[in-house]
């Protein structure tokens, strides 16, 4: 049975006298303990809205949130805020794209360490202490003793993102969501603390969401890739599966579109035309047919719907890439 | 780009030949760093940049890249004399840039011109395309008439590739792929010379950023122009640069052909730096290993003595590396490093080994100055 499953999940935004915005649309997927599963896509794509939703954290005014997220047989969307409070920080740890505006700038790091543990696992004040020095040494922080009495501003950025995942892997959740984590930090940095999830994710068996629109992050850390846009999953594969042979159009001009450090170098890129529209009209049509080289004419007639194409893949388009003809790599 | 002329890589030092349209020479921006409120004194300095060369040749892009806080966008400021520089100086087509004042600056400065890296801060909001696009023509009198002027700005438009009816719109009508190309518009409706693009691409989009990377190529291509690119992305960087040099802590570290440093890098930090970048194919991640650095980049208030690499270097040695501050020199033909045992390590004499990662302080000046300070080099630019 898988630790989380993701049914339908919508998020419709609602304001007084506008149109309502769905930002998530009918968006399913599964994660096995132990996974790590990628969320891929650009801004508006709806993967950080996802996570939050998952997670709880949308505000219950204006976001309009359905379908179902069970986790380990709970469907997390009929809880109450009270026991979603249990849950956060317990069952489900996240962490958040910019680790300055995601700690309290005015209370110690100590202190935003221990609170998981004294909430959650009822440890008394000195002994959650102790724990927190060794969390953050886990984490790679040196001198943790010293660091707990500091304030956030006083750490670095890559510090700093290390402290958010030590708080939120303080009570060994199964589930860890990570939202665009190293995006803030510089290469060098954002190499540590991959490196540091994937070493984390191994020892604690923690299943990870990652999200992410750095195709390369991707690459080397998730097992399963969901591919994300307007607000739909348009592809899901195996990460060697969908980097060896993408078949949407968007994923194939995704990575057609990057230079890479390991290709030849001096040919033009291959960009995607056109730019993520801001509405999402995905109930007449598909959503990407604006800038897609294989449109067809009914693309902008008909939904396409999610279809398995077999090893696991699911896919979302009427006129796929049609895959290398050389032999397939399959791991 | 593939348009640059491939040229015999220059004679060591900053010799100007005829071809480099830029040089710069031992060029420092130090920012003072004031405390008190009646006493005003400065208790330090940001040594934002520290001592650079470089010689940017007609026609061809040079790519500039370090992490946040090496000084890239600083340097590409003092170029334009944006910063003041504290001491060294920049050689435009053979003018002395620090000897110019006033008016003969300000013409000057039609020549070289800035691309931001967030189109929605430095365009303002209530001026419209026309006039964002006139304001450069008129201050260097090349407003000549309105029709004149009409054909010139639907040319720069479809240079870019903006509809006409552009004109009359405001920034934030567009999205931020083409806010970008009114940016580059805004450049070139005075004819420069030379661009600098200052993180040009990392604002936008992954699916955008292939397209702003080649209409800047393809506009390279139809009007001669230079490039100076500072950018954190190496991979962009790689792909557009005929040169690229990597600044470290203020410092360049290492300068060759773009083919050449990825090809080959010598100093430690571009390995690592290198090393660090993901590449979107699984097999190529799951085999390459990393050179991971520990520990972040110290304080440019206070920067180690010696090699500034050193306090995180996996191949630092008991010599030199903590006393001597390596110079730039040719290693290999037009690949210069700034390393004492580049030879050795190149030739596999010296293997890495373990660092410890150095407590970086965020105040390094002086233990008796209280602790608030400007957190980054832009805030104690801007007081």
């Amino acid at each position: 049975m898988p630790l989380l499953e993701v049914r339908d999940l919508t998020v419709v935004f609602e304001r007084k006298g506008e149109k309502p915005f769905t930002a998530v649309d009918h968006v399913s997927f599964d994660v096995e303990p132990g996974q790590t599963v990628g969320l891929v896509g650009e801004s508006g794509c709806g993967k950080s809205v996802t996570s939050l939703a998952i997670m709880g954290l949308l505000p219950r005014r204006g976001a309009r949130v359905s379908g179902s997220v069970q986790y380990e047989g709970v469907n997390l969307l009929s809880l109450s805020d009270r026991e979603m409070r249990d849950r956060r920080g317990r069952d489900l740890g996240m962490v958040f794209q910019d680790p300055l505006s995601s700690l309290n700038p005015v209370i110690p790091i100590g202190v935003q360490v221990t609170e998981v543990l004294e909430r959650h696992q009822g440890m008394p004040r000195k002994k959650a202490m102790l724990e927190a020095a060794e969390l953050l040494d886990k984490v790679g922080i040196p001198d943790p003793t010293r660091r707990l009495t500091e304030y956030p501003h006083q750490l670095s950025g890559g510090m700093r993102q290390r402290a958010l995942i030590a708080i939120a892997l303080a009570c060994r959740p199964r589930l860890l969501i990570a939202d665009e984590p190293t995006t803030a930090l510089d290469v060098t940095i954002q190499a540590q603390i991959l490196a540091l999830l994937k070493e984390l994710v191994r020892d604690l068996g923690t299943a990870l969401v990652m999200i992410t629109h750095d195709l390369g992050v991707v690459a080397g850390l998730c097992d399963e890739v969901n591919v994300l846009y307007g607000g739909r999953v348009v592809e899901k594969a195996h990460r060697h599966d969908l980097f060896a042979a993408p078949r949407h159009p968007y994923t194939h001009g995704l990575l057609a579109s990057i230079p890479r450090l390991d290709a030849p170098r001096g040919e033009k890129l291959n960009p995607i035309r056109g730019s993520v529209a801001d509405n999402i009209p995905w109930a007449e049509g598909c959503a990407f047919a604006p800038r897609c080289p294989n449109k067809l004419d009914v693309c902008v007639q008909v939904t396409p719907e999610q279809e398995d194409i077999g090893a696991g893949r699911l896919l979302r388009c009427h006129n796929p890439v049609q895959p290398p003809v050389s032999e397939e790599v399959s791991v | 780009m593939s348009t640059a002329v491939n040229h015999e890589p220059e004679t060591p030092g900053s010799g100007a030949t005829n071809d480099t349209l830029v040089s710069v020479e031992g060029i420092k921006v130090h920012f003072p760093i004031k405390r008190g409120v009646i006493l005003d004194r400065t208790v330090g300095h940001v040594y934002a940049v520290d001592g650079v060369d470089l010689a940017v040749r007609r026609g061809e892009t040079y790519g500039l890249v370090g992490e946040s806080g090496c000084g890239k966008s600083t340097l590409g400021r003092a170029v334009l004399r944006l910063s003041e520089p504290t001491a060294g100086r920049v050689v435009f087509d053979g003018t002395d840039l620090s000897s110019l004042k006033g008016e003969g600056l300000r013409r000057m400065r039609r020549r070289m011109q800035m691309v931001f890296q967030d189109p929605m801060s430095s365009l303002d909001p209530r001026q419209s395309v026309e006039s964002i696009l006139v304001e450069g023509l008129r201050a260097h009198d090349l407003d000549k008439g309105r029709e004149e002027t009409g054909k010139r700005l639907r040319s720069l438009l479809s240079a870019v590739g903006l509809p006409n009816t552009s004109l009359r719109k405001y920034p934030h009508e567009f999205s931020g792929g083409q806010r970008q190309r009114i940016g580059i518009a805004r450049a070139l409706a005075v004819e420069p010379d030379l661009i600098i693009a200052d993180e040009p691409v990392s604002a936008l989009d992954v699916s955008v950023q292939a397209q702003v990377v080649n209409l800047l190529e393809d506009l390279q291509e139809e009007f001669g122009l230079t490039y100076l690119v500072i950018a954190h992305d190496l991979a962009v960087v790689r792909h557009i640069s005929d040169r690229v040099g990597v600044m470290y802590l203020g410092g360049l570290v290492e300068e060759a052909t773009s083919d050449d440093l990825y090809a080959e890098p010598l100093h430690p930090y571009t390995k690592a730096l290198l090393s660090a970048i993901p590449v979107p194919d699984p097999l190529v991640e799951d085999r390459r290993e990393r050179i991971l650095l520990t520990g972040d980049l110290p304080s440019p208030a206070n920067p180690p003595k010696g090699c500034r690499f050193h306090t995180r270097c996996p191949w630092k040695q008991e010599t030199r590396c903590d006393t001597e501050r390596p110079e730039m020199r040719e290693v290999l033909p037009g690949h210069k490093v700034a390393c004492h045992w580049a030879e050795d390590i190149r030739a596999n004499r010296i293997q890495p080994h373990a660092v410890e990662a150095v407590l970086v302080e965020e105040d390094g000046i002086s233990p008796d100055v209280p602790l608030v300070g400007p957190a980054s080099v832009t805030e104690a630019m801007n007081p």
